[in-house]
């Protein structure tokens, strides 16, 4: 039974791979692109020297801080699409906190500048929260209108009051924010590599969600909020604080990542630097299964991902869209062969068309 | 015209059928058989293998070893389809329409002659209902949207469904659990006429049902038959004590009345339904501490709309409710809560339980906040570990661990998890909604017998409830509530079930009529 097992595994990851190949391969095939060559360097490129690893991880690091937060909104029944303007506005009040205190010493501006990113953040959760749990509005609705309003409010910002300057005499055409001051900068870790602090803060939010959602009451009657909530309301939980509490948890998650990916990464606000991290976020937190332990994984293979993406397109001469296509196939494979194993009658079936249905259990 | 002319069921067999899911056994080597125009009871506790064994009937599953016969020769069933071809037909619990489209729509979706490519020839099932309803004397009214029937007419719905596919062998599984009284006479007498036509394999845990209606019954235990036999041989009595393996006797109340204190008095209660109207329409109620007041009525009459308000789940429109003198209308469920009342909800799969959460967790679901499973905030899992383990072991609920779903749990174990979280809660007061709907006899008489205990040690219980015996054998005094007021008050001893009958139906004992 249990040589039956591993086997079976080892078969349903085998052709899960297969799967996603094959069709991968037979997309870059219509483009006329080099197949092999794709996909050596998505497979290899990302995780060649410290560089790439570097690379990789930077992009690992928001994705798993919005993902966390995500996934306390989830579990408490509340799906946040809005991360993404969250981020937006957690990166205008971080660089807004740095514009005005450019004297600032660090001890005091890098903690301000990133509470003000997570209460950036966490105002433009609260709003979709609110309006949830007072006046039943459909988060989807809320928080996909409030990512366009982030949106054009952050490009406004960005053109308009926190121009650099330099910007107006040189014009490189982004809108972008000056430099900010070296106080707010989160220190490199690896030399040659951009990797930093921002590492240190992801760990600890996620050991801290764990916390919250696995150890506390907190999180207790969150999860139960989300997983039955006519079993909560008659539990005496009040369903609608939570509801509200989880939405300003995660949109405080999402505005600190934005903070600190500008101080950690870019030194500046840019347009375009949430660059889909908040969607992208909603797979990485479903992907890890909703749990801090599996966000980790999975937000490294996500950046892996978008470091390929990059890669293809300067190395293989294949467009990062082609290659975000590619990863739509193989995330829809993996989710179906987790499907697959997680279902024990389709084992047991298989089972008995290989062996037959006598009490093979022992042998087989 | 295939579905026409099935040919007549004269005989069904099931021979050595055996099941295998991961880890249980849930046939073993089940053989019974079912002749033409017969009724066939198929009883047995929660869990015994009784739907799975119908779901292998049907084609839902393919039994691991044994064989089905249809009048002789061997069929073999791929998927239900197969089953519907062959003649077979089955009503499940959980009734399979679709609430918002109409009766004619929803039996059209099953009528695949009616389909062609790019449209449904609605006219042509509506003329086979027609056909149905005539021939079996079933009416309902094809135009008429699936939410607005009671769940009779929808079972109703369900049954023309199933004749409509052209079953000639029909299969219920529990059909009266969620019927009243009177829909479920309805349906007995109305199977009973159809037995000239048809052949019928009736699941019920409801024994005096079988005993009227069944020619034979087969007692499934644990995987394997128990008994067969002919129903009129037997006492209902005697089934129970088969189907459980011991004798069952359900407990009755026979303490005399306690003159405690009054714990709960509702005063001139009004509380609005989901529709909007005034479901509990000026209530008059007084429970005494150690005492069981059973609310006997017809569902519909705003039993739910009164636990609710009760429970602080639905907001009082006026009157008050006094719990040990103090006003707990329109309070917040958990200040109802920690006022001290206990509360056993009508939904036990969706309010009792959060179905996702392991059997410990919903232990703990009122009190996630409570010093003794959480110090500052921080659970403490030791302690809740502790605390299912005792209730487990307590409440002799069946299941490898206390970390397994509450959900995936059958469900008078599902039942017996809230009773335990609400009775080890220790609670001044007990409202019980419909707490053995559904469960077979071993577990509606543990559940009876706790709820006595919990009376003797002083607590008071109101107890709603459909079934007249299980008011009468439990209640010290029984209220009956129709259309939102209770239309009467009556002692044990003065009480019968004629008498709660009529007053069921509105008609108080002077014989005019109540509005």
């Amino acid at each position: 039974m249990k040589r039956f097992k591993t086997l079976y595994t080892a078969a349903v990851i085998l052709l899960a791979a297969l799967t996603a190949a094959l069709a991968g391969a037979l997309i870059l095939w219509t483009i006329g692109a080099d197949v092999t060559r794709t996909y050596s360097v998505i497979a290899f490129e990302p995780l060649k020297n410290a560089m790439q690893i570097g690379e990789v991880m930077i992009r690992a690091i928001p994705l798993t801080i919005i993902a966390l937060g995500i996934s306390v909104a989830y579990r408490c029944g509340i799906i946040n699409i809005g991360a993404e303007g969250q981020m937006s506005m957690g990166i205008l009040a971080a660089t807004a906190v740095a514009l005005a205190m450019p004297d600032a010493p660090r001890y005091a501006l890098l903690p301000m500048a990133l509470t003000a990113g997570a209460l950036g953040g966490a105002a433009w959760g609260f709003i979709p929260g609110v309006l949830k749990a007072r006046l039943h509005v459909s988060e989807l609705l809320s928080t996909v209108m409030l990512n366009y309003i982030a949106a054009q409010f952050y490009t406004f910002c960005l053109r308009g009051p926190m121009l650099d300057p330099a910007e107006i005499t040189m014009g490189s055409g982004t809108p972008q924010s000056m430099r900010l001051t070296k106080a707010i900068w989160l220190d490199r870790l690896v030399p040659g590599t951009r990797i930093h602090a921002g590492v240190w803060i992801a760990l600890a939010l996620a050991f801290l969600t764990w916390l919250l959602l696995f150890r506390t009451s907190w999180g207790y009657r969150m999860r139960a909020s989300g997983a039955g909530e006519r079993a909560a309301k008659y539990g005496g939980i009040g369903v609608e604080r939570y509801l509200v509490a989880a939405m300003v948890i995660s949109g405080a998650f999402a505005g600190l990542a934005g903070a600190v990916e500008i101080s950690g990464v870019h030194r500046r606000a840019i347009e375009g630097v949430t660059s889909g991290y908040g969607f992208s976020a909603i797979v990485v937190a479903l992907f890890g299964g909703l749990h801090p332990a599996g966000i980790i994984p999975a937000s490294l293979f996500f950046g892996m991902l978008l470091v390929g993406a990059d890669m293809t397109q300067r190395m293989a001469g294949v467009p990062a869209n082609v290659v975000t296509a590619l990863q739509g196939v193989i995330i829809l494979v993996i989710v179906a062969a987790r499907m697959v194993l997680e279902n024990p009658y389709l084992a047991e079936r298989v089972r008995v068309r290989l062996f037959g249905s006598a009490e093979g259990s022992g042998e087989a | 015209m295939p579905q026409e002319i099935v040919n007549r069921i004269s005989s069904l067999r099931m021979e050595g059928i055996t099941k295998r899911f991961p880890g249980t056994l849930a046939c073993d080597d089940i053989s019974l058989s079912v002749g033409e125009g017969e009724i066939l009871a198929l009883v047995g506790e929660n869990g015994a293998g009784k739907t799975t064994l119908m779901n292998i009937l049907m084609g839902l599953y393919r039994p691991d070893e044994g064989r089905i016969l249809i009048n002789g020769s061997e069929v073999v069933f791929r998927s239900p389809n197969d089953a519907f071809a062959a003649g077979l037909g089955m009503v499940h619990q959980q009734y399979m329409l679709v609430a918002n489209m109409t009766v004619l729509e929803n039996i059209a979706l099953g009528y695949k002659r009616a389909w062609s490519p790019l449209r449904v020839d609605l006219e042509m099932v509506r003329a086979r209902i027609g056909e149905v309803a005539d021939r079996y004397g079933l009416s309902v009214d094809p135009d008429a949207f699936v939410w607005q029937l009671s769940i009779g007419e929808q079972q109703r719905v369900e049954l023309v469904k199933t004749l409509c596919l052209g079953a000639r062998f029909l299969i219920l599984d529990e059909p009266t659990s969620a019927l009243t009284p009177q829909e479920t006479d309805e349906l007995i007498d109305l199977l009973k006429r159809m037995r000239s036509e048809l052949s019928i394999i009736f699941i019920s845990h409801k024994l005096h049902e079988v005993k009227n209606l069944s020619d034979r019954v087969v007692i499934l235990r644990r995987g394997s038959v128990a008994f067969e036999g002919s129903t009129s041989e037997h006492s209902p009595g005697e089934i129970a004590a088969l189907m459980t393996g011991r004798e069952v006797v359900l407990p009755k109340n026979e303490a005399p009345c306690c003159e405690g204190c009054e714990a709960l008095a509702i005063r001139g209660l009004k509380v609005r339904s989901d529709r909007g109207f005034l479901a509990v329409d000026g209530l008059d109620l007084s429970i005494c501490s150690g005492e069981i007041v059973g609310l006997a009525g017809v569902s519909g009459n705003g039993q739910r709309e009164l636990a609710e308000a009760i429970n602080g789940l639905r907001s009082v429109e006026e009157g008050e409710i006094l719990f040990f003198g103090r006003d707990i209308a329109n309070l917040k469920p958990g200040e109802v809560i920690a006022e001290g009342m206990g509360y056993i909800p009508e939904e036990r799969n969706t309010e009792g339980i959060v179905p996702p959460f392991s059997m410990k967790e919903n232990f703990i679901l009122k009190d996630s906040g409570d010093p003794h499973y959480a110090s500052r905030s921080f659970l403490r899992l030791k302690e809740i570990d502790r605390n299912a383990d005792r209730l487990r072991e307590e409440f002799d609920i069946r299941s490898p661990d206390t970390r397994v779903a509450a959900g995936s749990l059958s469900g008078g174990n599902i039942q017996k998890v809230i009773l335990a979280r609400e009775l080890s809660r220790a609670p001044r007061f007990l409202v019980a909604v419909y707490p053995t709907r559904g469960l077979d006899m071993g577990a509606a008489e543990f559940i009876h017998k706790r709820l006595l205990e919990k009376r003797a040690e002083g607590m008071g219980i109101l107890l709603v409830s459909e079934e007249l015996e299980e008011v009468l054998d439990l209640s010290d005094r029984i209220a009956v509530i129709f259309k939102g007021r209770i239309i009467d008050t009556l002692d044990r001893d003065s009480a019968d079930s004629r008498k709660l009958g009529v007053l069921m139906a509105g008609v108080k004992e002077s014989g005019d009529e109540a509005v």
